[in-house]
């Protein structure tokens, strides 16, 4: 049985004072669950990394909680804050920028184990090492020795998932994790996320602007529009069944080849985006069950 | 079939190394009609971007394009322009739209700004006349004209995108190479670009480059498509064809790439 190990409860993050306030998250509840994965979608500005940024305790909420196994660690001791910033793990999306070019990959891989993991000896710390090259399909004899720059995108990006791994995490946070890639290792490097999930019973909240990849990793899937969730519910249903209008001009937008724009089978109507982004920003809905576990935000027509 | 726009013929462009060279393109051959979008796809390295600098001669060194190699626009060889030929051709034959397009206009400067220094150097506009030009331009991307005083960090990504392609069109350029343009958009933005740019090559009968890793997006919008491995163009059809029927190995591996929408659910 799954149990919710992080959640943002009711939690809202502005920036700016008065008029001029933004509300880049506003009243986001979502819960991730050992062994599956939540996938945040929307377009840029939509609050998905400042989601994940609170998930991370890198911004606090305005209002809301953020629960770590029920507690709220806003106000945790330093002690609670270790423990969580060991237990929740996070995959950048530029896998170029997220290693230091003037170390090791053994190197990356050897820090997190004696920061968090102190109980490792040193014999032990390189076999660790080993097996987490292994279990991302690196071969360790061939990597460890390497610098950043001796390997591909995607080798980075499974070198940044042994790392996140290295101290047992409980929750991956992944920001857009395979954006950056080539479109044939995509696909390796989704499996692997969907693999670690399995195996290790590993709660995850997985970022993208890519609906399609969504499908592939996340039972569930939350779109966002303006800061808000407009709908929310297992991944298959609210991709073959949704009810926001904004997911479905999302839907409509991905590129998909039976449609081509000269046969006119694809027809988006710059007034229709437009109607649709109004009633999306709209704060006055309430996210509804259309049906069993499937919620929309619906907001009476204006 | 109607003669050619552009006609690339087999072209071959070195990264000269101090030992070895890297061959970027190997004797690449593909025509663009009037009017026509022809897609290039391929992953980062297979040499679509190289080429797409050597149609407006923007490559720079290390890169050379081989002697025996021809870029011929309306009959003329691209390779044989002087600097001074050379300054009248960009922007007034081929205009480029580059990925991160939207981050090259200059941000210290108004809208408007940047569109005269384009029509007073191709056409000698004045101010009066270029500012007129400007609005026809902006309207074309549905961008209000009244924001032509407004610098580029009071507009969106995707309206920067358009801006950008307004400036490209302003000369109506024959053909317009597009390296990637709206990979940095979210997909709704995206289509809305493309749709655009799809309707605008109808109107004014111009032919587009189109430089993408995405094939989804390029079969719907391009009338044909080049597969690019390593350097080579290895298969090169109709976009219905790259699609339906794909011939090369690696073009079936770049279509199992996508996970699909409504099918592939987590298992």
């Amino acid at each position: 049985m799954s149990e919710t190990i992080l959640a943002l409860d009711d939690a809202t993050k502005t920036f700016g004072h008065g008029a001029a306030t933004v509300y880049a998250a506003r009243n986001i509840s979502i819960a991730l669950r050992t062994g599956r994965a939540l996938a945040l979608v929307g377009e840029s500005g939509s609050g998905k990394t400042t989601c994940a940024r609170l998930a991370m305790l890198e911004y606090l909420p305005n209002a809301g909680r953020v629960l770590f196994r029920g507690q709220p660690m806003q106000d945790a001791a330093a002690k609670e804050i270790a423990a969580y910033r060991r237990s929740v793990q996070m995959i950048f999306q530029d896998p170029f920028a997220s290693l230091n070019p003037a170390q090791t990959i053994a190197y990356h891989l050897k820090r997190p184990l004696q920061l968090h993991r102190p109980e490792i000896g040193k014999a032990e710390i390189d076999a660790t090492i080993r097996e987490l090259l292994q279990r991302v399909k690196l071969d360790p004899d061939l990597v460890a020795p390497k610098y950043p720059h001796e390997l591909s995108g995607g080798q980075r990006q499974r070198v940044n998932i042994a790392r996140a791994l290295a101290v047992k995490p409980e929750v991956i946070v992944a920001d857009e994790p395979t954006s950056m890639l080539d479109v044939s290792v995509r696909l390796g490097v989704l499996n692997l996320l969907n693999d670690m999930k399995r195996e290790m019973n590993l709660a995850m909240l997985y970022i993208t602007h890519d609906i399609a990849t969504a499908r592939f990793v996340a039972e569930d899937i939350a779109v966002m529009y303006g800061g808000q969730i407009v709908e929310w519910g297992a991944t298959a249903e609210v991709i073959d069944n949704p009810q926001h209008p904004y997911t479905r001009l999302l839907l409509s937008a991905v590129p998909n080849p039976d449609l081509r724009f000269e046969d006119g089978g694809s027809d988006m109507q710059p007034d229709h985006v437009d109607a649709v982004r109004n009633l999306s920003a709209r704060t006055d809905g309430d996210l509804i069950e259309v049906s069993p576990r499937h919620f929309a935000r619906l907001t009476a027509k204006a | 079939m109607s003669e050619p726009l552009l006609s690339v013929k087999n072209l071959t462009i070195d990264y000269i190394g101090d030992e070895t060279d890297f061959r970027a393109v190997d004797n690449v051959s593909f025509d663009v009609a009037p009017g026509e979008v022809f897609g290039l796809a391929g992953e980062s390295g297979c040499g679509k971007s190289t080429i797409a600098f050597a149609i407006s001669r923007l490559h720079r060194p290390p890169a050379l394009i081989r002697t025996g190699s021809e870029i011929l626009l309306d009959g003329r060889d691209v390779l044989d322009l002087d600097q001074k030929e050379l300054a009248a051709f960009r922007w007034r034959e081929v205009a480029m739209v580059f990925q991160s397009a939207m981050n090259s206009l200059n941000p210290v400067l108004r809208v408007e700004a940047q569109f005269y220094d384009v029509l007073k150097t191709h056409l000698g506009m004045t101010k009066v006349q270029a500012r007129e030009r400007t609005a026809e331009m902006l309207r074309l991307v549905d961008i209000n004209p009244d924001r032509m005083r407004d610098y580029p960090h009071q507009f969106s990504g995707g309206m920067r995108q358009r801006i950008v392609i307004a400036i490209c069109l302003a000369l109506g350029p024959k053909l317009v190479v597009m390296d990637e343009p709206t990979t940095a958009l979210d997909v709704v933005v995206q289509r809305e670009i493309l749709q655009r740019i799809n309707e605008l090559r109808r109107k004014l009968g111009f032919s587009v480059l189109f430089i993408t890793h995405d094939l989804g997006l390029m079969v719907q919008f391009c009338d044909r498509i080049g597969i690019m491995l390593g350097g080579k163009l290895v298969e090169q059809n109709t976009a219905q064809a790259i699609y339906r029927t794909p011939q090369h190995d690696y073009t079936k591996k770049l279509w199992a790439s996508f996970p699909s929408l409504h099918g592939g659910v987590l298992a």
